[in-house]
């Protein structure tokens, strides 16, 4: 009689409990007919309680930060990834431009790495300017803030005044990149809005435009000159970006030992 | 939120489970979750309805085989049975001898005695979740009960009879 017959795929089933009830009998019969049979079943449901009892408490314990939802999105968003390579939120004061481009572009153009490169100072503004309690390093009153900087990006590193503006230096930290470190300049307005220069060392001597990105309601404008990529990142205020930028063109104008 | 974030949520310590059992490191095992979480969202826009555990399942298991085809390539020794920390109180024997069990099988015996043993998956997801037909799953169940029944015989708890 085929109904009696049990296969090996249905003894699975049963010990596992997916055999369907009008089987559950004939199964039942079968296992009580072959003893060997039901000690081979009660010994994978023996296996499956092992693993329950071992691994079953792993989705009790409490989650670590890298796997809660918010820090996945953020990893997700590439946020972080861009924040290794590139800049963040002010101005920008120096590191390796081909450091920026070598990641976004094979062969670029003076214009297509001051793209990039504000692309990548953009992600990160946005990042740092929300940090409320650690958005900087080093303070602006610390004295070797900007030594230390100029030490690590290996070019000196400047803050020009943003008085004018309205803008408080509020102090710097150095972002890591796959050929030598960034330095970020933070400054903060009145009403608590920031902004900030990055300054990264670039690959060649030549210059470029000054060229515009918006994300959302951030703004950053980036070039390349003597040497060294900037980006001036803050609100998207287009005419403001505009003269802090030519404040830290101009402060780099200058002689190093007159600034 | 997404939809596909707000679903994803509620499976991560399943997913942690899974990855644990199959790495039996835990530092191995959250990397992969992490990894696998990532690849969900940054790829979300590619998930059309459908199961979504069965999809982050299978997002899983491709990562860990390329972790360990990785591995393979690299002349790094890892000591499996060291690797883990120590036993959670309460536990006896059991959990080391299912844990060495375990780490006997041929990793596609293995993938599938723990989406069907540990998380409870049907033979048609487990089907889905490795990309193969619902036969080779059931060959392969039989074979990975057939093996650790050969290499953890006398360590289980021994059953005289089917209750």
């Amino acid at each position: 009689m085929a109904d009696a017959t049990i296969t090996e795929d249905e003894l699975h089933a049963y010990a596992d409990g997916f055999l369907p009830a009008d089987r559950l009998a004939a199964a039942e019969a079968f296992l009580a007919a072959n003893p060997a049979e039901a000690a081979r079943v009660a010994e994978w449901r023996a296996q499956a309680a092992a693993l329950r009892e071992r691994f079953g408490p792993v989705a009790d314990e409490p989650l670590p930060e890298r796997l809660q939802i918010d820090n996945i999105a953020l990893r997700a968003s590439g946020l972080r990834r861009k924040i290794a390579i590139a800049a963040s939120i002010a101005l920008i004061v120096g590191a390796t431009v081909g450091w920026f481009a070598n990641d976004y572009f094979k062969i670029p153009t003076q214009n297509q790495m001051a793209r990039a490169l504000a692309d990548a100072a953009l992600e990160a503004h946005r990042l740092y300017i929300n940090e409320v309690r650690h958005p900087i390093e080093v303070r602006a009153n610390e004295a070797h803030l900007l030594p230390w900087l100029s030490r690590r990006v290996g070019s000196q590193v400047k803050a020009p005044d943003l008085g004018d503006e309205g803008y408080k230096l509020l102090g710097g930290r150095l972002l890591p990149g796959s050929r030598g470190p960034a330095a970020l300049i933070m400054y903060e307005g009145q009403g608590g809005e920031r902004v900030t220069i990055t300054c990264v060392r670039s690959a060649s001597n030549e210059r470029s435009n000054f060229k515009w990105r918006q994300m959302g309601d951030i703004g950053a404008l980036a070039w390349i000159d003597a040497g060294l990529g900037f980006v001036v990142a803050g609100p998207a205020d287009r005419d403001k970006l505009d003269r802090i930028a030519r404040s830290v063109y101009a402060a780099y104008e200058l002689p190093a030992d007159r600034k | 939120m997404t939809a596909v974030r707000r679903g994803l949520e509620p499976l991560i310590p399943a997913l942690r489970r899974f990855a644990r059992a199959l790495s039996r490191d835990a530092e191995t095992a959250d990397d992969l979750v992490q990894d696998t979480l990532v690849r969900a969202l940054r790829a979300e826009h590619l998930f059309h309805g459908g199961d979504l555990r069965t999809w982050l399942f299978t997002i899983l298991l491709n990562l860990d085989r390329n972790r360990r085809r990785g591995l393979s390539r690299r002349p790094i020794l890892t000591v499996i049975e060291d690797a883990d920390p120590p036993a959670e109180p309460g536990s006896d024997g059991t959990g080391r001898d299912i844990e060495r069990g375990l780490s006997l099988l041929p990793p596609e015996q293995r993938e599938v005695l723990l989406l069907v043993a540990l998380e409870g998956m049907s033979y048609r997801e487990a089907a889905d979740v490795q990309g193969v037909p619902i036969g080779t799953v059931m060959s392969r169940l039989s074979r990975a009960r057939t093996t650790l029944r050969t290499h953890v015989d006398g360590e289980l708890p021994k059953l005289r009879s089917v209750p």
